[in-house]
């Protein structure tokens, strides 16, 4: 086994258990992002660029101060800025940092088809291992939140690993260590559900009455979690999902269906074995021949000299060109 | 069996049709096995017979649109002979006796019998089926004009789909070996006139020119 804090307790396309002696009694680590803290400078993007050794392609403005547009296999957060107008006419700038969540239930690894190249760690974070990612894509169609993105260079999955190399030698991940106004925070889920409930209380006595954290339970919870001025109404920034979860046709396509299809396939191919050991082949007898040669001397064929070997007899021995109709 | 009755065949199968069968043969086993590999981890190992995991990613739907291209011949040639008659309804009435070897109480069956029209339209809807969600799916190409929803569902057709073709193939694999002399019909082209007699006796009165059946004393 590898470093302890990289023990895996969920492997993609692995249907028995991984190594499970070691336990995380310690907890599992979280990302919280506080958005009535975010200024959009977008320091955390730049941290994530350079300590992943990321260089997106130079794109071109969008409209929007979203910069780049989208995430990509070389963008792994992107900061969404929305202007939203609220009840009273005032103008909020609502900004979120974007990137993956990391689901307790990762969609992403119940669609991947590739062993290992999903997995996800005891203590939280949901990692790609791209030396085994096949690029099929089916991740993209597994996550709830749209996060996984496949490099035009090498056809690879990639998205947020919450620097898991970092955490795992017990540094705070590259954004959080960037961020200037400490709208990033880093530690055990505890802790930062915790420092969550302070910033709703503040932000409630502050005439926020709606704030909220945001860990969707249709998940099992995140590993990365918002802190929101507006928790009822989460799409409202950039469409963050309010009720995510696995979508009962990934359910549908990754689930049960599987072993029972597999299992019907072999009970297919069985069930011709033992029609044949039970019944046996069906076979032609001396009769049917004799039958059909008293049918053929019987009805000679129209446009055709009568006489004995009508034509559609080939024989095959004497017939230059067998493949060809009579 | 004297030798000109041992000689006496019939063919069933130009060589074209059976190149064109094999073909299709060729590409389904290849679409199956790469597609099984990604079907069901306890398959992921039929990978390695395409080189890996990537390129059985990469060569799978290139696999499957070889199949679909070689299948259309085929279905336009034998269209004609599959359409469902009465007759066939009735033949479907006594699978117990088909499947019991009892052919006595079967009507007489054409070029082709009810199972193999019934296999043949099966063919051809989920050959349908998986081309059109399997383009949906096709992540380097395609899959960017579709939004999530149609290729979760498009996902889940590919896979109904190619569940019931394997199936569907599994029992045509074994028709073939439970008929005696329909391997050999698709594999050198000629049946027996007792074969086509037994087994599709309104085709071998057809091509026979003989237009009823005698009754004679034995």
């Amino acid at each position: 086994m590898a470093l302890q804090s990289l023990d895996i307790v969920r492997r993609s396309a692995t249907t028995t258990a991984p190594p499970g002696v070691r336990e995380a009694y310690t907890g599992t680590v979280a990302k919280l992002i506080d958005t009535t803290k975010c200024i959009g400078c977008k320091a955390c993007q730049v941290a994530c660029m350079e300590w992943n050794d990321l260089r997106d392609e130079i794109g071109s403005n969008v409209g929007v101060y979203d910069n780049p547009g989208d995430l990509s296999g070389e963008s792994w957060t992107v900061m969404r800025f929305t202007e939203y107008e609220n009840p009273k006419g005032d103008l909020e700038w609502l900004i979120r940092k974007d990137g993956c969540m990391h689901c307790a239930d990762p969609g992403c690894l119940k669609a991947c088809p590739a062993p290992g190249a999903i997995v996800q760690y005891s203590n939280g974070i949901v990692d790609f291992h791209e030396e085994n990612c096949i690029g099929c894509g089916y991740c993209i169609t597994g996550c709830p939140f749209d996060i996984p993105r496949i490099s035009k260079r090498d056809h690879k999955a990639y998205k947020c690993t919450l620097c898991s190399d970092r955490v795992a030698v017990g540094l705070e991940p590259a954004c959080i260590k960037a961020c200037p106004t400490g709208a990033l925070v880093f530690g055990t889920k505890e802790d930062m559900q915790q420092h969550a409930a302070e910033r709703v209380e503040d932000l409630k006595s502050r005439g926020f009455e709606r704030a909220g954290l945001y860990d969707p339970p249709g998940v099992g919870g995140t590993h990365v979690m918002y802190v929101l001025h507006h928790a009822d109404q989460p799409q409202l920034y950039a469409g963050l999902a309010a009720d995510p979860h696995i979508s009962s046709l990934v359910g549908l396509w990754k689930g049960a269906s599987k072993p029972i299809a597999l299992a019907a396939m072999a009970f297919t191919a069985l069930a011709g074995f033992f029609h044949f050991v039970r019944v046996g082949r069906n076979e032609i007898d001396e009769r049917d021949e004799a039958a059909a040669r008293q049918a053929l001397e019987a009805a000679p064929p129209h446009n055709a000299p009568p006489g004995p070997g009508a034509p559609p007899i080939l024989n095959s021995p004497h017939n230059p060109n067998p493949d060809k109709r009579p | 069996m004297s030798d000109t009755e041992r000689r006496a065949i019939l063919e069933r199968y130009s060589s074209g049709e059976r190149t064109n069968h094999w073909l299709i043969a060729l590409g389904f086993v290849l679409a199956a096995l790469s597609g099984l590999a990604l079907f069901h981890p306890a398959l992921f190992w039929l990978a390695t017979l395409f080189g890996g995991g990537p390129w059985t990613r990469i060569l799978h739907p290139f696999i499957g649109l070889f199949m679909m291209v070689v299948f259309l011949p085929l279905a336009a040639s034998v269209w004609g002979d599959n359409r469902m008659q009465a007759a066939d309804w009735q033949w479907l009435r006594h699978l117990q006796d088909v499947v019991n070897n009892r052919e006595e109480h079967l009507p007489e069956v054409g070029r082709y019998n009810a199972g193999q029209k019934l296999l043949f339209f099966v063919i051809g809807a989920c050959l349908a089926g998986l081309l059109l969600s399997g383009l949906v799916i096709w992540r380097a190409y395609f899959s960017l004009y579709f939004s999530i929803g149609v290729i979760r569902l498009a996902s889940v057709v590919h896979s109904v789909c190619a569940f019931v073709l394997i199936c569907a193939i599994l029992l045509h694999i074994y028709a073939a070996i439970w008929v005696k002399g329909s391997l050999h019909a698709m594999l050198r082209g000629t049946v027996t006139p007792g074969w086509a007699w037994k087994h599709h006796r309104a085709w071998f009165r057809q091509i026979s020119h003989a237009a009823h059946p005698r009754t004679r004393p034995d």
